[in-house]
């Protein structure tokens, strides 16, 4: 029980009859962290999160939930918030939220207090007589992470968490997601949208063609994809600027912003900024210079260029 | 265990606090017994009065018809038949009542209407012709009234099973009736509510609540909760029927039939006091035998019929009920089911027409054996068979009970099979499945 991660996956494979939805993919997932799963549609996040789920058991491999073997009793503590929503449309809101927190172990006068809590936290008391079909997408949406929320579970799966939500909702789900991550969930975002994840997540795992090509901290994954590459803002002449720059430094890029500047160089053999500032100061007027940071998508559409040329190479 | 009485009591209550359930369960009872009711009382207030002017060819033999209730002669001796016609929309009479003078010997008889008077009158007309025609008969053969009375034979064959044990049993028909009326009550109530339990897997399906759900509860339980909750709604509201059934009848047999004397009844009858003396004069009715029903009703078995009813529903509902689920798994949408539905009615619809013809009137013949066996159609079958009793001069005891051994057994293997479709049904989105990839699911391991 003292492990520190939460899930521990290790070495997991699902086939089906054509297809290999998950090859041997082992992951960690830190306690009391946000973790990207991240992955193009069909990549296989899906079929890893059943697994997780216990909906379908893996061919090979096993999961740890707390350094013990995942068993049925662990279904209390995970909390499941599909990429395609769905309630029961005919039923009433607070019998259905009622429901479905039952069938998670909660007892009825728990459930109870707690649905109560949540409908006023999001404001929507009045809802609970109201039939599904009569609300919005937006409002079942939130009916929705209620329900996957309420029996306050150790780890909660949110696939595809931010569709479907417009922006000030989107905005109430993010800060609810960091409120539970300070009240200690755990919580695992499955998208393959990179951008929306780079903010609140702490850790990923990239998965491609079924396989993990990719992981680790999102500040160490990008640390490590760094290319050397400085962005330089100057007041001067652009020509100046180039003829400055020596055989290690490469100019990729050059553009005005007004009067400034901007040039981005590449650092080659070990250089560092210091060398190319000391190269440019006498030409041109610095105003910034600052290293890139690829962005997730940088990272990840490189990372899977590379895995396309690998595999290429391979047949 | 928890959750699937949790199951079990959604299907349950969503369905019976539905609009529609308590509407079917309210006139279902209402309408069949108003409408049994009121079919009575027509027929029982059958107030038009026949004005019937006899033209009788062979005066005055016909002279003397006695009038009912709704039926007086009246006879124009000094008219033809054309002439009768002629005047008779200008006349108040309703019906011509033409006797050929050939009568006896083979002529035909008119009776022209305006209109058409109801069988119990025409037949009260019949009666009372054949009457007179037989006592012209008696006087041209010269045969005396009382010996032809004593010679008139009304008979009927009494065919009664002999056992081993030199038990009598008379095996008859009209038992088997209500063997039939029990099997048509497990055809109806298995198809009503499989497929309520099919299209409660494709809502789950389509509303894909399914994933949320599979992650508190193992598919199996919540298959299974689904085919005993609807179950539950189905005794309720055949619990419901019967109930509400009895209570409407009984009211309505109080307020509407008690209206009549019995003194009326007979009156409505269109039997004279006369031929009714003979009637019981005449061939003594059997009081034990086919004709009357009451006695049908006091000679079946209804505690073994009863527990074979409610055994038979239950196995062929959970059979069905799974295969149904099945189904409902299989497909995103209630349109895509026919391919899949015809199968699994198939047996049912053969059971149903087989035991409407070849098992009711041939209980003990082999189609009934084989089809009271098969677990697909014994629910139907078997019913038919057992009205006639269990053991000692009824159905053999060893037939029912493999009938029972193996409807168990084929529940148990429908809804292990459903169980394997069904879990890898309800996750699957898109294409209709082909019967190759259903049988490929069936042998995913998990």
């Amino acid at each position: 029980m003292n492990s520190e991660h939460i899930l521990s996956i290790q070495g997991v494979t699902k086939r089906y009859a054509k297809h290999t939805a998950i090859e041997n993919i082992s992951i960690d997932i830190p306690k009391n962290k946000i973790f990207g799963l991240l992955g193009p549609n069909g990549a296989g996040k899906t079929s890893l999160i059943r697994i997780i789920n216990q909906i379908t058991a893996p061919d090979e491999g096993q999961i740890l939930f707390n350094g013990s073997p995942l068993t049925l009793s662990h279904e209390s503590k995970i909390g499941y918030l599909p990429e395609e929503r769905g309630l029961y449309k005919k039923m009433k809101v607070g019998e259905q939220a009622l429901y479905l927190a039952r069938l998670k172990g909660l007892s009825k006068s728990k459930a109870m207090e707690l649905l109560k809590f949540w409908f006023e936290k999001f404001e929507i008391t009045t809802w609970w007589d109201k039939k599904i079909e009569e609300l919005s997408k937006g409002m079942q949406q939130k009916v929705q992470f209620i329900v996957t929320v309420l029996h306050e579970p150790e780890l909660l799966i949110l696939d595809e968490p931010f569709s479907g939500f417009d922006p000030i909702n989107a905005a109430l789900i993010r800060n609810e997601i960091l409120r539970l991550k300070e009240n200690g969930t755990t919580i695992v975002l499955s998208t393959h949208n990179m951008s929306s994840v780079e903010e609140i997540c702490d850790d990923i795992a990239l998965i491609y063609k079924s396989k993990k090509i990719l992981d680790g901290s999102v500040k160490q994954v990008k640390e490590d994809r760094k290319q050397n590459i400085y962005n330089v803002s100057y007041l001067g002449d652009k020509m100046k600027f180039s003829q400055a720059l020596w055989i290690d430094a490469e100019l990729i890029e050059s553009e005005v912003d007004g009067k400034l500047q901007t040039a981005k160089v590449k650092l080659l053999n070990n250089k560092t900024p210091n060398d190319l500032l000391k190269a440019l100061i006498p030409h041109v007027e610095i105003h910034a210079l600052h290293e890139e940071v690829p962005s997730m998508n940088d990272v990840f559409i490189q990372r899977v260029n590379e895995i396309n040329k690998e595999m290429e190479v391979i047949s | 265990m928890n959750k699937i009485w949790l199951i079990i009591e959604r299907e349950y209550l969503t369905r019976v606090k539905k609009k529609s359930f308590l509407l079917i369960t309210l006139l279902g009872p209402l309408v069949l017994a108003l409408g049994g009711a009121a079919a009575i009382w027509l027929t029982m207030k059958e107030d038009v009065t026949h004005k019937v002017l006899v033209i009788d060819d062979k005066a005055p033999a016909f002279n003397n018809l006695q009038d009912t209730k709704n039926v007086k002669f009246n006879y124009a001796n000094n008219m033809d038949l054309q002439q009768s016609k002629e005047m008779f929309y200008e006349s108040d009479y309703t019906c011509i009542l033409w006797i050929p003078d050939n009568i006896e010997s083979g002529g035909i008889t008119k009776l022209f209407y305006k209109k058409q008077p109801s069988a119990n009158v025409i037949r009260g007309i019949e009666d009372q012709v054949e009457g007179v025609v037989e006592e012209l008969k008696l006087e041209q053969y010269k045969i005396d009234k009382a010996d032809f009375r004593a010679v008139k034979t009304n008979f009927t064959l009494n065919a009664i099973k002999y056992s081993e044990t030199g038990d009598e049993e008379k095996l008859d028909k009209g038992k088997t009736y209500i063997g039939f009326a029990f099997g048509l009550l497990i055809y109806m109530f298995i198809f009503l509510y499989g497929v309520q339990v099919m299209r409660g897997v494709i809502e789950e399906k389509s509303n894909r609540i399914i994933e949320v759900i599979i992650t508190s509860v193992r598919p199996f339980h919540l298959m299974l909760g689904k085919i005993i909750g609807v179950g539950l709604v189905s005794l309720t509201q055949f619990a419901l029927w019967i109930i509400l059934t009895l209570g409407v009848f009984s009211i309505a047999q109080a307020t509407i039939l008690d209206s009549f004397s019995a003194e009326k009844i007979s009156a409505q009858s269109q039997v004279t006091p006369e031929i009714a003396k003979d009637l019981e004069t005449q061939g003594k009715i059997d009081k034990t035998g086919l004709m009357d029903p009451n006695n049908i009703i006091s000679r079946t078995n209804w505690t073994v019929m009863i527990a074979l009813f409610m055994f038979y529903f239950l196995g062929g509902y959970f059979l069905y009920g799974a295969l149904f689920a099945a189904v409902g798994s299989a497909v995103d949408n209630e349109t895509d089911t026919q391919q899949f539905m015809m199968p699994i009615t198939s047996p049912l619809v053969i059971a149903y027409i087989f035991s409407a013809t070849s098992v009711v009137q041939n209980p003990e013949g082999p189609i009934a054996f084989w089809l009271s066996i098969f677990p697909l159609t014994s629910p139907i079958a078997m019913l038919v068979r057992v009205a006639l009793g269990v053991g000692e001069g009824g159905i053999p005891i060893w037939e029912v009970a493999l009938s029972i051994f193996l409807l168990i057994l084929g529940s148990i293997v429908a809804v292990w099979f459903a169980a394997k479709i069904y879990r890898v049904g309800i996750l699957m989105h898109g294409k209709k499945p082909s019967y190759k990839e259903l049988w490929k699911w069936l042998k995913y391991s998990n």
